[in-house]
Formats: C-alpha cells, sequence, structure tokens
C-alpha cells in the first residue's frame, strides 16, 4: 500500500508540472495583465515598469522555472487582481465548491440509482421508456440553461428559493460551511440541483445498462429459484453487482465536477473556485489561474487514487495480494 | 421577584432592540462584478474606486452632477504656479476614532505616488506635499497643472497612525508578492464603514454615524453583493432579492420596465465610442500595399459618410446610445453643441469620394473589435463593417475578447479599432487630449497607438495643460477637438447608454450620475 501510495503521489507531482508547463505556454496567448491593471491615465513608462516587475518580458521556460521554484517553495505568488496570497484565495472558496460537489453527488446517487434499478426492472412500462426519454435531454441541456431555467421558476415566479449566493455561513477555522444555516440549505438547492442533473442522468443510464446485463446472470436466476423476494433480488443482488462502475464513474466525475463546477458557479454567483477561476481569466490573472491549475490537478490525482483504493475494498480480487482468491458474489 | 422583573425587562429590551434592527434601513445592492480589493490603491479600476468612495474620501469630490466640492479640505489656494495649499477640514474622525490630520494627508499622497502603486498615474503631476501645520497641506506639482483637484477626487486618504501599526506605509507590490494589511481591512472617514466581507458573496456596509458631513441619506446598511451573471442580476431584481443594481444588461431592459416593481434609470455616460485609423506609412493587411490610403482626408471621409449613425442607434443600441458627432460627451469641459453635428448620412457621396481618392473599387483593410469591452460591440463592428462593404470597401473583421485583442491593438497591428474613452478618471478633455490624441512623445500620447496626431493639437494640448485659467483654457481644448474633427481623425459613433435599475417599494431616491458611479451616500430607501 505505501509503495502504492508513494508511486502516486510521484505521479501527481509530474501531472503538476505538465500541467503548469503547458498553462505557461498559453498564458502568453491569454492577453496582457498590465494594461488591465493600470487605469487609462498611466503613463507607457509606468506599464513597462510593472511588466518588468511582474517579469512578464522573460521568456516562456523562464517564467516556468521561476513558478515551479517557488511554488516548490509553496510561495504561489498572489492574485494581481485581489492583492492576495494565491493559496488562501482558492483555500477560502476551496469548501463552497467541496459542499456543492459532495451535495450534487450524493443527489445523483440517491435519484439515480433507483431510476436505473426501476427502469432497468420495467423496462418496458410508459413511465420507464418517459424517464429514458428525459435522460437524453439531461445528457445533452447545458448546465448554464438549466440553472437559468430553475431560477426563473422557483425564484422568479414562485419565490421559493434564492437565485444566487451561498447564503449564512458558519466558520470552522478555515473551512466556511453552509449547510448548518437555514438560508445556506435553501441556497444550495438550486445549484445542487443544477449540477447533478447530467449527474443523475448518467448514474441511471449506467445503473440501467449495468441491471440489464446482470439480470440475466445465472446467480439471479438461482437467487429467484431460492425463493427471494423480487426486492431483495433486485437490490442486495444485482444492484450491488452493478456497483462497481457506477463508483468508478461517480468517483472519477467528484474530480470532473469539482472542475467543471465553473458555469454553475457563475451562474449563481456560488462563492467557489470556478468563479474565481473565470474572473480570474478574464483579468489575465496568472498566478491565481496557475494556482487554480494545480489545485485542481492535484484534486484529480488524488479522486483517482481514492477510487482505485475503494475498489479493492469493495472488490476483493482487485485486491493484488489475494492471488486468485475467493468469489466474494 | 425583582429578579423575575429584570429578566422581563430584559426581554423587553431585547425585542425593542430586535425591533430596532428590523427597521434597519437597508439597501441590497447587486453589482455586475467584485470590488478587486479593500484597498483603494490597489488595482486601476473605476468601479473598485467607486464603491470604496463610501468607506474612503478624497480631499474633494464630486457632487451628483459631477461639480467639485469640498470634502476632507474645507478650502485651497494656489500660493504659487505650481504649490497648492489645503486648508483640512477640523473635527473628523477615522472609523476606528483616530483624528484626520495633515499627516494623514502627507502620508496618503506618498503612498499613491510610490513607485510600485497602480494608481501612480492618478496623480501625473505631483512632486511632493508637505505639512505646514496640523491642518494645512502644501501640495508641491511638476508645473503648473490646472487639473490637481480633478485627480485628487479619486486620491482616497488612509490613517496614517494606522497605516504605520499596520505596516500598510507602501501599496502592495505584485511582483514582490507580498500582501497588505489594507488590502483586507479598512479605516476611511467616509458615510459608511465596512462590518463584513465575504470575497464573491458578500461584502456588508453600515452607517458612519460620526462622518463629518450632514448626511442626505438615511441608509444604515448596504448589501453588496456581486453578481456576474447578468441573466441572474435581473431574476434576482424581478424577485426583489436586490433592490438596486448599477448593471441593468440592456437586452433585459424591456422585461425589467415590464414589471411593476422595478423602475429602469436609463441614460448615457461619459464614455464616447469612436472608430479610429492606422496612420502609419502602410497598412496592416490590404490588398493596397505600398501607401496607406487612410492618411487621404478624402477615404476618412468617405468611411464616415458611409455610416449610418440612425440605423446603428436603432438597431445595434436598440435605440438607447446618444449618436454623436463630437469626441467627447455633453458633460465634460470642452464640449461645445457646434461639434456635436455629424456630416449627413450618404452612400453615394462615400463612393464618389472613393472614386476621386483613387479607389473606386475601394480596398480591403483589417478591422479589430472587442466582444467583451464595450456596449455591444461585436453588433456595433457588423453593422459598420455591413456598410463599408455597400460602399464598395472590404473589411475583414477579426473579433475577440479584450486581453486578447489589447496587445496586437498596443502595437498597432491593425488598420481600424473601435475605441472608447471616457475622459476618466479626471473627467475632463484634457485626457484624451494627452493620452490619445496626442503624438507619442515623451509621456504623452499612450493610447496614441498608431501614429495619428497633428502638431497643432500637440501644441494646444501642451499650452492648456500648464494654463490655469479655466476661461483661456477651455477654449484651447475646444479648439484641438475643433482641428481632430476638421481632420476627421476619428469617426465618433456614440455615447454608451448605461442603465440602472432600482425596486421601486424599497427605494426613494437614486442619483445616477453620468460617470456611471453610483453615490449611495445621496440615495434614500424606503
Amino acid at each position: 500500500m505505501l509503495a502504492f501510495l508513494v508511486k502516486r503521489l510521484a505521479e501527481a507531482v509530474g501531472v503538476m508540472l505538465a500541467v503548469a508547463l503547458i498553462a505557461f505556454t498559453i498564458f502568453r496567448f491569454v492577453g496582457d495583465p498590465v494594461e488591465l491593471m493600470l487605469n487609462e491615465q498611466a503613463s507607457q513608462q509606468q506599464r513597462d515598469e510593472l511588466r518588468e516587475r511582474l517579469g512578464l518580458n522573460r521568456s516562456v521556460p523562464e517564467q516556468y522555472f521561476a513558478f515551479v521554484a517557488n511554488a516548490a517553495r509553496g510561495d504561489f505568488g498572489i492574485s494581481y487582481r485581489n492583492q492576495q496570497d494565491v493559496f488562501p484565495l482558492i483555500a477560502e472558496r476551496f469548501p463552497a465548491t467541496f459542499e456543492l460537489v459532495i451535495v450534487a453527488t450524493v443527489l445523483s446517487l440517491l435519484i439515480g440509482l433507483p431510476l436505473g434499478v426501476y427502469t432497468a426492472v420495467h423496462r418496458k412500462s410508459f413511465l420507464a421508456q418517459t424517464l429514458q426519454f428525459l435522460s437524453v435531454l439531461g445528457v445533452s441541456l447545458p448546465s448554464f440553461a438549466v440553472g437559468i431555467l430553475l431560477i426563473l421558476v422557483f425564484s422568479v415566479t414562485l419565490g421559493w428559493l434564492p437565485a444566487f449566493g451561498r447564503g449564512e455561513v458558519v466558520k470552522f477555522g478555515w473551512w466556511s460551511t453552509g449547510l448548518l444555516t437555514k438560508s445556506g440549505l435553501t441556497a444550495l438547492v438550486l445549484p445542487a440541483v443544477t449540477l447533478s442533473f447530467f449527474q443523475i442522468t448518467l448514474v441511471m443510464r449506467l445503473v440501467r445498462a449495468e441491471m440489464l446485463e446482470v439480470m440475466r446472470a445465472d446467480f439471479i436466476r438461482f437467487a429467484r429459484a431460492r425463493g427471494l423476494s423480487e426486492p431483495a433480488v433486485q437490490f442486495r443482488h444485482a444492484l450491488r453487482n452493478c456497483l462497481m462502475p457506477v463508483i468508478t464513474v461517480t468517483g472519477l466525475q467528484i474530480g470532473n465536477l469539482i472542475a467543471f463546477a465553473l458555469v454553475t458557479e457563475t451562474v449563481f454567483q456560488w462563492p467557489g473556485m470556478g468563479l474565481l477561476f473565470v474572473q480570474a481569466v478574464s483579468f489575465v490573472d496568472i498566478p491565481v489561474m496557475a494556482g487554480y491549475l494545480m489545485v485542481v490537478s492535484a484534486v484529480f490525482v488524488a479522486v483517482n487514487t481514492l477510487v482505485d483504493m475503494t475498489y479493492a475494498l469493495v472488490d476483493p480480487r482487485l485486491r493484488v495480494d489475494t492471488v486468485g482468491g475467493g468469489h466474494g458474489r | 421577584m425583582s429578579m423575575k422583573r429584570n429578566l422581563l425587562a430584559a426581554v423587553a429590551a431585547l425585542s425593542m432592540l430586535a425591533g430596532g434592527v428590523a427597521e434597519a434601513k437597508t439597501l441590497k445592492w447587486g453589482a455586475g462584478r467584485e470590488i478587486a480589493s479593500l484597498d483603494p490603491y490597489s488595482f486601476g479600476e473605476t468601479f473598485t474606486l467607486s464603491v470604496l468612495n463610501h468607506v474612503y474620501e478624497g480631499l474633494v469630490r464630486y457632487t451628483g452632477d459631477l461639480k467639485i466640492e469640498p470634502a476632507l479640505a474645507e478650502s485651497w489656494e494656489t500660493v504659487s504656479p505650481t504649490v497648492w495649499r489645503f486648508h483640512l477640514r477640523k473635527g473628523v474622525k477615522f472609523h476606528n476614532g483616530n483624528a484626520f490630520t495633515a499627516d494623514d494627508v502627507v502620508a496618503s499622497l506618498e503612498r499613491v505616488t510610490h513607485p510600485t502603486s497602480p494608481l501612480k498615474g492618478n496623480l501625473p503631476a505631483y512632486k511632493s506635499a508637505t505639512k505646514v501645520d496640523d491642518f494645512t497641506v502644501d501640495i508641491e506639482v511638476n508645473g503648473p497643472y490646472p487639473l490637481l483637484l480633478n485627480d485628487l477626487t479619486n486620491i482616497y486618504i488612509l490613517d496614517k497612525e494606522w497605516m504605520v501599526a499596520n505596516d500598510a506605509l507602501l501599496p502592495t507590490d505584485s511582483g514582490k508578492g507580498v500582501e497588505n494589511y489594507a488590502t483586507r481591512n479598512t479605516n476611511g472617514t467616509g458615510p459608511f464603514k465596512i462590518e463584513s466581507r465575504r470575497a464573491d458573496a458578500q461584502t456588508v456596509f453600515v452607517v458612519n454615524k460620526d462622518w463629518w458631513d450632514k448626511p442626505v441619506h438615511n441608509i444604515d446598511r448596504i448589501e453588496f453583493t456581486p453578481i456576474t451573471s447578468s441573466a441572474t442580476r435581473v431574476a434576482a431584481m424581478l424577485s426583489g432579492e436586490i433592490d438596486f443594481t448599477n448593471l441593468a444588461p440592456l437586452q433585459d431592459l424591456p422585461r425589467l420596465t415590464a414589471s411593476p416593481d422595478v423602475k429602469v434609470l436609463q441614460s448615457n455616460e461619459l464614455r464616447t465610442v469612436y472608430m479610429v485609423f492606422n496612420m502609419k506609412d502602410k497598412l496592416v493587411e490590404s490588398d493596397v500595399t505600398d501607401k496607406n490610403p487612410f492618411k487621404d482626408k478624402r477615404v476618412r471621409q468617405a468611411l464616415y459618410q458611409a455610416i449610418d449613425a440612425d440605423a446603428v442607434q436603432k438597431r445595434v443600441m436598440r435605440g438607447l446610445s446618444r449618436t454623436t458627432g463630437s469626441l467627447v460627451a455633453p458633460a465634460i469641459p470642452g464640449y461645445v453643441p457646434e461639434l456635436d453635428k455629424r456630416p449627413p448620412f450618404d452612400l453615394d457621396g462615400a463612393k464618389k469620394l472613393l472614386a476621386e481618392a483613387g479607389y473606386p473599387n475601394g480596398f480591403s483593410f483589417l478591422m479589430n473589435c472587442n466582444n467583451d469591452s464595450l456596449v455591444n460591440e461585436e453588433e456595433l463592428c457588423q453593422a459598420v463593417a455591413s456598410m463599408w462593404s455597400r460602399a464598395g470597401l472590404k473589411p475583414n473583421l477579426s473579433i475577440a475578447p479584450r486581453a486578447q485583442q489589447t496587445p496586437k491593438r498596443v502595437k498597432g497591428e491593425f488598420d481600424v479599432i473601435t475605441f472608447g474613452w471616457a475622459t476618466e478618471p479626471m473627467i475632463d478633455t484634457y485626457s484624451l487630449l494627452v493620452q490619445v490624441l496626442h503624438s507619442k512623445s515623451g509621456s504623452a500620447g499612450v493610447f496614441n497607438w498608431a501614429g495619428w496626431g497633428d502638431p497643432r493639437i500637440d501644441e494646444l494640448t501642451d499650452k492648456g495643460g500648464v494654463e490655469l485659467d479655466p476661461k483661456k483654457r477651455i477654449p484651447m481644448m475646444t479648439e484641438a477637438l475643433k482641428i481632430a474633427k476638421d481632420e476627421i481623425m476619428f469617426i465618433p459613433m456614440h455615447q454608451q447608454p448605461m442603465a440602472w435599475a432600482i425596486r421601486s417599494g424599497s427605494v426613494d431616491v437614486m442619483v445616477q450620475s453620468p460617470d456611471n458611479k453610483p453615490r449611495l451616500w445621496l440615495a434614500k430607501v424606503k
């Protein structure tokens, strides 16, 4: 296990170095931060001086190595726009994104799993067919459209839920949570539903496909032959054997959701990392963009590692040390 | 028994207190973007400065209709052509209780003009500041300079004692990467103080009861929330989650107006939009390779006359812009109505002029536009390009975000660009003249990206820049504007529309100034 973790850590560093290299190559084409940092009245000399001080005149490899050298010492610089240390700036917003993603993931499992089982078992029923059709919508509707639609219905027309923000938050050290206040919870509903929309349909379709496969397997017939009730067969025996790909996909999607929550965050003014990144891009805030990409690539590697470790727990056959082990089923 | 009574009294007092809090007059402000920082000398952005003006103040300030009036300075005079003496207001307190004195003014001026300050350019003429006594400060300028007061409206005064105690005497140097105390904390003299701030979520301002000025406003609390997505901002306005926005999206104005609870405040801002020509020896991307057709005044005139400004105003700008022939907006000193007239739209005349100039079949050129900078800029460019095509020209459009286009623009890699200038922050024609129209020389002509200019304009600008008497100075600027107009240096298009929205059930008075800055100390809530 230790060797495995060390290997993964090395991989993480490799991924981050590669991401940083690509990022610094791209930053040249994002624009010139100096034109945005100084106002219209600044003279040419002031502009040139600032560009020099920020090190923007240096070549890409120089900028890249300077960044890596500083980052190795834990120094990611300060935001050009907010003038705050990059790492705390991102850390401040991490809880918002993380809670949103976790709630969206839980929602997608709570809704997606039963729907998947239902559509697989009652394949021919009208409701199942309708759900199948709706899931196509779910996969293809862009999340900003879903978000705006939900806002129009639940905030403007019905006035039940807030259209933006995170409500009141409670602080535990550097972590802030909106899960403990009423306004925090109501504020969470629309963004979480929006973010989980695609995910729900994904889980549902995945479970359905797997269930159809598994329901044909011999052990299901045996289970039925043993006189077990149909729900027991479906949920305890069939569904359990479908969970492997669901865990994989859900796990990997957590990384994706964290990275791509930015659309949902922008629509709902959710004060998370994605919103910060979108603003950093529009103001060419290079230290923040670089810092964000580092954090996200680290999260990706960490999530993949966790998923691999969960595998071993869920499916004993994947444990390296159990050679040709028994059937867990 | 008495204990019980005490308890009852306490409960009663508490409930009264709670009642008082519930009646606190709150304004919920949904802005189009977050402010960069709480430090007023941190990021050269007009909007951030305008929000921080509620907390920090300058020696002088603008009224709602952009007249300069005393603020932290009560009066001033010029001791010599290069030395201004300011008499400071007495009895002013910072939010932490410290007294406001001359030391604070000197320290603040030194901070904003420090070499690493991004706002150094806001005080271009500054040479030094000296304390004469506790309530008198002399500011020395590089040469006779008429616009010091305009510049000082944007230079906010921080508390020296507080800066020293928190190691914030110098502005943040982004190159060094060290955070500054003033980035997250404030201590101003303004009508509001900051109670709490969560970046990207909410900043709460509460009234400063000890403000030196007699308040016109009746606001106890401002909840400032940035809402970057315009559809969400409109929804929040309609649902009543915000009372006020200083950025109502133009495409949603009909929806907002249709709501009985919402009132739209619509006007024209100071920013004037132009079409600007490359005036170097050759064009960047054209089928005319041996010379620059734009150097021929007839060609520029043809392009001017080929634009149907009415159609642009009605279709592209949805009837909201103010079509203009002037290079500056009416509110700006130097503007005269005579220069606001446009030559009539005349397509045949334009074709004839092009033929006379030797381009009967037109020519191609590169037109560089942003899509995130001016109001409806992309549509504006497409409309003007198609009008020019009808005159036989072949404009090639390049449209991209500002961050990508600016480097090309600065290097002069364009043949025609859209360009907007509001004369911010000094709100004077001089800003356009010295930064844009003046030829690139010394510190002048920073935005003269592609070799335009006229020696007569340079001379008038330089002379006007040291003339202290407004009666002589302003006609000089008008004269320079007339030369630019006669030469058709730029093609003026319009003053941009601006739109705010308020909930009529919550907001009583809202002053919308032409500089598009909310001044909530002039507002009243219900």
